[in-house]
């Protein structure tokens, strides 16, 4: 975790939060013995370090807007003061504006954490979707804890521009795709521009385990006549694996090992869960298979059945990241309904909305402004501080990162958007959006649009898209 | 909300008043309403829809309500035409990863153009309800090609909660002529135009010599359902063919221009070339399906007088043929001229009842610099009238024009907001049903309490 001290200000504040935020995660990881274990191989320093620093920024107000910070909280006609870097201040029209900032109009406009989808695939499927960027599934096995997404991530894949511009993205997690049970480690990126990405690595941010439940895993491999073919094979296979786990964790010199490696940090406690599953019913038994071996799953994803169970997830203080409205193109997401993301809230649960779509990473703030609403229709009135929370802070909660970053808060990296309206509302777009401070997109200056490699001399390039 | 309520309470009771009278069922009101016509128009305020014998009589400010119309108080609602989706599956499958449920494509058969959805449509399908319960109250069903670069025949149907959902069937074939199209044909655009040029020589002297006659094209201009020109004629056919008689016959309409042929194609070259096409078969009644990169040879595709229906928020090169995607591509056709319907469904979260928020975003998009969008009458117009005209049923739904089918949609808000959702529909006149499974789930589940039985006795 020490890699970033060489560096003073706002990065030695992302390591020691970074600390914080792991700390958190093993409190609350279970009562298993083996949870206090320490992973058994420490790299000497880690591999594959970020290499993102933040870009040069101007101290900033943004004044008059209504800002929404991320947390639940509302300010109509405030005011978000950063400077390098980091938030330094949010109040209302009151509050004072150091001398030397610069002032940007927040008139009829809003403010909001930059968003964050918990739940994307670019760079590990980027545009152009041709066989040769398939690199999202490593389906030759169904548990391959040992493989890094951040190993096959584009840094030039178009999407990350359009999340950006269309859709505010300031932070995203990559994942593996869910053809495996254990598909292996998530990375969390800035959504910078980078030739690398080690460039766009989150610095500090935990790695998560990728795992999947349901017909996926057992299509995959029960289609080519090796277990799993059933849910009881999905089970049984995870178990055994996790049983390794454990026998790996209590040698005393273990040996490298990838796999078990990354399964060693899930039990420890360092590494996050996050759980593709659509039913009920295998989500509850997920639960029961974490207590088992003394791990926690951070997100249930997909989760279109949390409605079912909202009471269970709840005691369990599980996120469920959902989309609005996708229903039924798969028999497990047959009793997918619109509310879903409204009723998790309702009976006090972790809402997170997200996209695994370089479309729907576009407009995530559409997608919870439509699952608000069809709560709404059904009498469940959430407000809309609260909905806002959904693609902010609840995200960066479920990543661990939450001490960093998700909510506009003194102290926390300045990863701000200016919407042109209310993001809830159709009519609204990201007119600037902030990361770490430093403009990254502003919609009436054409040259902050990020054109990837790809793009140059071809039909549209720095086109509006 | 209370207001809401009323209405919905008082619509209902038209409709059970009508279970006993089924022809006044036809006939309603809403006054007060804003009202969009669907026109292109910008919507109206305190306006007033009367619909008799299921159809539009008057739409617009000031207008008075023949006595005998049950009246509905629209006031703080807004009334809009039923959507009209373009390109739809609807009532072809029920989950589309279950293939035993999914009769969109059909890549091991023997037929291609023959292929006709009209008898596969199921409109007991819950996408059927969960598309009403949107708004949505006519659609374009549409095969997808399979085993062949065509597709088959598409249908027209209404969402009306009956069986009787096929309005127009064989209301236009499909072709694959982009980079599917050229896998489909055995590798190369070069073998599907070669494929489709020769077919539709097979169709024209196929249908000379099996003198058959052709019908069923929703374009032609009354609603009688002319003869299935599949039927087969008595000729042997000799010589060199590639076409079954079947698929031959099926495309007899196409080449002759009584059938519309919807031509799925992305790229800006191969659009040109498609246009082109019409030199040596001058009757073909195109409309291009996809046409991302549209925007780069609008003046063309206007010039041509082709319409298009086109995904709205296509903005990534997810393949060589869509390299200039952008949000702009619908904005910028429709200033060229072109007649552009929104429709089409790049993910699972794109759904014929989203199709509001593929309009909304066009409306967003004129606040962003260098981008074009659409004004809020144009993108309802491209959900509504647009695509109606381009199915052929241009004045007759889709509108809120005299004569024009009474289908209603009576919103809690603007239609184009993610916000507001439909309150009731109406089809012809008769008030909808807007329950669905997913409404009965999550009715069951608004309580988790289990303490006295099981949820499995809330129903």
């Amino acid at each position: 975790m020490g890699r970033h001290s060489n560096k003073g200000g706002p990065a030695a504040l992302l390591a020691s939060a970074a600390l914080l935020a792991l700390a958190g995660c093993t409190a609350g990881s279970g009562s298993s013995a083996l949870a206090s274990t320490p992973t058994p191989v420490a790299a000497a320093e880690e591999p594959y370090a970020s290499t993102y620093e933040p870009f040069p920024g101007v101290p900033t107000a943004i004044v008059g807007a209504t800002i929404y910070d991320g947390a639940g909280g509302m300010i109509e006609d405030g005011v978000v003061l950063f400077t390098d870097g980091e938030i330094v201040g949010i109040g209302g029209a009151d509050l004072a504006i150091p001398a030397g900032y610069t002032r940007v109009d927040g008139t009829g406009r809003y403010v909001t954490p930059g968003i964050i989808d918990i739940h994307s695939h670019l760079g590990d499927y980027p545009t152009p979707s041709v066989d040769a960027h398939s690199d999202g599934n490593e389906a030759t096995d169904p548990t391959t804890p040992e493989v890094w997404a951040e190993h096959s991530v584009w840094p030039q894949d178009p999407g990350f521009s359009r999340a950006l511009a269309n859709g505010g993205i300031t932070t995203l997690q990559i994942l593996p795709g869910s053809a495996n049970l254990m598909g292996g480690r998530s990375v969390t990126l800035r959504n910078v521009p980078s030739r690398t990405v080690q460039g766009m690595k989150f610095p500090g941010a935990p790695y998560s385990l990728k795992m999947a439940c349901g017909e996926n895993p057992k299509r995959v491999y029960g289609g080519r006549g090796r277990m799993p073919s059933t849910r009881m094979g999905n089970f049984a296979v995870n178990r055994e694996t996790w049983i390794e786990a454990q026998e790996y964790m209590a040698e005393e010199e273990p040996g490298r090992d990838l796999a078990m490696e990354t399964l060693a940090g899930v039990l420890s406690g360092e590494i996050l869960v996050q759980n593709h599953c659509y039913r009920a019913d295998e989500m509850a038994l997920v639960l029961d298979m974490a207590d088992e071996f003394g791990y926690r799953v951070s997100a249930f994803h997909h989760a279109v059945e949390s409605y079912k169970i909202a009471d269970l997830l709840r005691e369990h203080d599980v996120c469920s990241a959902v989309w609005a409205d996708w229903y039924g193109f798969k028999m497990e997401a047959y009793d997918a309904i619109p509310e879903n993301a409204a009723m998790i809230h309702q009976q006090g649960a972790c809402v997170v909305i997200h996209s695994d779509d370089e479309n729907g990473i576009q407009r995530l703030n559409q997608e919870a402004a439509k699952a608000q609403a069809d709560g709404h229709r059904m009498g469940i009135d959430i407000p809309d501080a609260d909905v806002i929370s959904w693609i902010t802070l609840n995200a960066a909660r479920a990543m661990g990162i939450d001490e960093m970053t998700g909510s506009l808060e003194a102290g926390k990296m300045a990863d701000v958007v200016l919407w042109n309206g209310d993001p809830l509302s159709i009519y609204s777009r990201p007119e600037m959006v902030w990361i770490d401070g430093a403009v990254m997109y502003d919609m009436n200056d054409p040259q902050m649009r990020p054109v990837s490699d790809f793009e140059l001399g071809q039909p549209g390039e720095g086109d509006v898209k | 909300m209370n207001r809401l309520l009323a209405l919905a309470a008082s619509a209902l009771a038209v409709s059970g008043a009508l279970t006993c009278a089924p022809a006044m069922a036809q006939n309603v009101a809403i006054t007060g309403a804003t009202v969009a016509m669907g026109d292109g128009s910008e919507p109206v305020e305190n306006a007033t829809v009367v619909v008799q014998d299921g159809r539009v009589v008057a739409a617009g400010a000031g207008v008075a309500v023949p006595a005998g119309v049950p009246v509905l108080d629209g006031s703080g609602m807004w009334v809009t035409p039923g959507l009209f989706a373009s390109l739809t599956s609807l009532g072809l499958v029920d989950v589309s990863a279950v293939s035993q449920s999914n009769d969109i494509e059909a890549d091991d058969s023997p037929f291609g153009a023959a292929l006709d959805v009209a008898p596969a449509i199921n409109p007991m399908a819950q996408d059927f309800g969960y598309s009403r319960a949107g708004g949505v109250t006519r659609a374009s069903v549409t095969p997808e090609a399979g085993a062949s670069i065509f597709g088959g025949q598409g249908a027209i149907v209404d969402l009306g909660a009956d069986f009787d959902a096929v309005r127009h069937p064989r209301a236009f074939q499909v072709v694959e002529m982009g980079e599917r199209g050229a896998r489909l044909a055995g590798g190369s655009r070069t073998s599907a135009h070669a494929l489709l040029r020769n077919a539709l020589h097979e169709a024209g002297s196929f249908g000379d010599a099996a003198q058959l006659r052709s019908g069923g094209s929703a374009g032609g201009g009354n609603t009688v359902v002319g003869q299935d020109s599949r039927m087969p004629g008595n000729t042997d056919r000799s010589g060199d063919v590639l076409l079954t008689r079947f698929d031959a016959a099926a495309l007899v309409p196409v080449v002759r221009g009584e059938q519309k042929l919807y031509v799925r194609v992305e790229r800006a070259s191969d659009i040109l070339a498609m246009l082109a096409l019409r030199e040596e078969f001058p009757a073909l009644d195109m409309v291009l399906v996809g046409a991302t990169e549209g925007w780069v040879v609008a003046e063309q595709i206007a010039a041509a007088d082709v319409p298009v229906i086109a995904v709205a928020l296509r903005d990534l090169p997810v393949s060589f043929e869509q390299l200039a995607a952008t949000q702009s591509n619908v904005g910028r056709m429709v200033d060229a001229g072109v007649r552009v319907a929104i429709g089409g469904y790049d993910s699972s979260g794109d759904h014929p009842r989203n199709l509001p928020q593929q309009a909304g975003n066009m409306v967003a998009l004129n606040r962003v610099p260098g981008a074009t969008g659409l004004t809020w009458g144009e993108a309802f117009a491209a959900i509504s009238s647009v695509p109606a005209e381009v199915a052929g049923l241009g004045g007759r739904v889709g509108v809120l024009a005299q004569g024009a089918h009474g289908d209603l949609v009576v919103w809690d808000g603007d239609p184009l907001e993610t916000s507001s959702a439909p309150i009731l529909v109406f089809v012809d006149g008769v008030e909808q049903p807007l329950t669905n499974h997913q409404t009965r789930l999550r009715d069951r589940y608004r309580s988790l309490d289990e303490s006295e039985r099981p949820r499995a006795y809330e129903w």
